[in-house]
């Protein structure tokens, strides 16, 4: 596992309280993971920190699995 | 009107998480009181406070995942956390799981807070601040109103009737009991869960409250000592962190399923000083109206009253004041077979919880037949005939009880309560 999908999961763990084993790339934070609206909002937020980098909302709509979020992360962290 | 009895107790407090172990660590004259743990002290006038001892749950300990997931708790100042502790031990206690949709319509949610999440505010307005808007929590709204309590009780419980919350300071958790026994009676609910909760034990509480001189400031170094009620060395209150919560339900739900019945509430007295924002009126003349009223209500004489658990917060000017009031609705005949009490000696002051963890103990009072001690009362500040049960919690018969409560505003309020016939 790449270190920036490391690190996603453990954000993702650790936000939604859920088992390391859910979080999969293709995993849905709100069909898969229990996420409501509001937690996306904070998970986005979190990436944000850990990562450096700002995630615009049109963005951040399109973040709907983990996969998607470590895509964007690694694209945004190697430029 | 119909008849209103409590059936259900909870509680988290500084003595410990839950009624029963409070309880009989209040009647054996132990205190919550010590030193501030959790943030730097070093630079504020008052260094003490009561706080909910933490831990894995034994003990009497409070450990917060066994009342809320990890995951919400995040999201959430400590004051919810404790309502919903006092929220669902109150409702397990009543044997109230309600299954079918009338009966969740039927059971509403009334808990309030005096000051809500004052901590998670100073960190976020520190954040914002720092890191400006984008970093600002989507649940920083959510975890700090004072109607969250209510609202995280109702979604936990499934409980669809009245969903209420009380903001009157110190008189929250008696206004809270209060109306929520108003709504049964009225019968816009047949069950109400009722109380108060709070958190303000945090850096910013208690500079605030140090800066309108409220805070015991003079016992940094003896601190169980600190909260003493009518003593003439008081010098102000002692925060205190807690919730409390009753399940309130209509006396003939109560019986048709064969409840066990703590209590009935019989009186509900409240008034306004419209005199400061801080200070009681020097006659205690709103005091006095608030228990009058209640009295009142309640079909009763003042001298059928058998215990008070005072407002007695530990302040030099409201401990006399309260005392007085009380004095001048008795009469000195009456007075002398009266017994009360301050219980914030021994738990502190828990501002919007107060009132519902002070109406808890009045129900234990009434169902073991003792009154609990005021502790550190050495040397009464002011000669009076009531017994103010100093340092030791005495056997006496209790009939009905009266809790009091008066808040920052002016604002008081009274229950009475009655042992079940």
């Amino acid at each position: 596992m790449s270190d920036v999908a490391e690190r996603v999961k453990k954000i993702v763990i650790e936000h939604l309280g859920v088992d390391a084993d859910k979080v999969t790339d293709d995993a849905n934070f709100i069909e898969d993971l229990g996420a409501d609206s509001l937690d996306t909002v904070e998970l986005v937020m979190a990436f944000e920190e850990e990562f450096g980098v700002e995630i615009p909302d049109d963005a951040a709509e399109s973040i709907v699995t983990v996969g998607d979020a470590i895509r964007f992360l690694d694209k945004a962290t190697a430029s | 009107m119909r008849r209103v009895v409590i059936t259900g107790l909870g509680m988290v407090s500084p003595l410990a998480c839950g009624v029963e172990a409070t309880w009989e660590r209040l009647l054996a004259g132990r205190s919550g009181a010590g030193p501030i743990q959790g943030f730097d002290t070093s630079d504020l006038a008052c260094k003490i406070a009561m706080q909910v001892p933490r831990g894995d749950g034994s003990n009497a300990t409070f450990n917060p995942d066994r009342w809320m997931d990890p995951k919400d708790q995040r999201k959430v100042d400590d004051y919810i956390i404790y309502a919903v502790a006092a929220a669902t031990q109150a409702l397990d206690d009543a044997g109230w799981h309600p299954r079918t949709e009338e009966e969740r319509i039927r059971t509403g949610v009334l808990i309030g807070s005096g000051v809500g999440g004052l901590g998670g505010i100073s960190e976020t307005a520190v954040t914002l601040h720092e890191k400006g808007p984008r970093r600002v929590s989507p649940f920083f709204i959510t975890g700090r109103l004072i109607n969250l309590p209510s609202g995280y009780v109702s979604i936990i419980h499934g409980l669809k009737g009245p969903n209420h919350a009380v903001a009157t300071a110190c008189s929250t958790g008696t206004h809270a009991i209060g109306d929520a026994a108003r709504l049964i009676a009225l019968e816009d609910a047949d069950v109400m869960v009722a109380g108060g909760a709070e958190s303000a034990v945090n850096r910013i509480g208690i500079a605030g409250f140090a800066a309108c001189r409220a805070l015991s400031t003079g016992f940094n170094d003896r601190p169980k000592q600190a909260s003493r009620p009518y003593d003439k060395d008081r010098d102000g209150f002692v925060m205190g962190d807690g919730a409390g919560c009753v399940v309130l339900e209509s006396h003939e739900g109560a019986k048709a399923r064969g409840a066990k019945i703590y209590a009935e509430v019989v009186g509900y007295g409240m008034s306004g000083d419209a005199f400061h924002i801080t200070a009681p009126e020097s006659s205690g003349d709103g005091a006095f109206r608030a228990m009058q009223a209640a009295v009142k209500r309640a079909g009763i004489a003042p001298r059928d009253i058998d215990y008070i658990n005072a407002h007695g917060t530990s302040t030099p000017p409201g401990d006399e004041i309260e005392l007085a009031a009380v004095q001048r609705l008795f009469g000195d005949k009456d007075a002398e077979r009266l017994s009360m009490s301050s219980t914030k000696s021994a738990i502190g002051h828990l501002l919007g919880a107060a009132g519902a963890v002070e109406a808890i103990f009045c129900t234990l009072a009434i169902r073991d037949q003792v009154v609990p001690p005021t502790l550190n009362l050495d040397h009464p500040s002011t000669a009076t005939p009531i017994d103010l049960v100093p340092h030791k919690a005495r056997k006496r018969q209790v009939a009905f009880a009266l809790s009091n409560s008066f808040g920052f505003g002016g604002t008081n309020a009274c229950l009475v309560l009655r042992a079940p016939d």
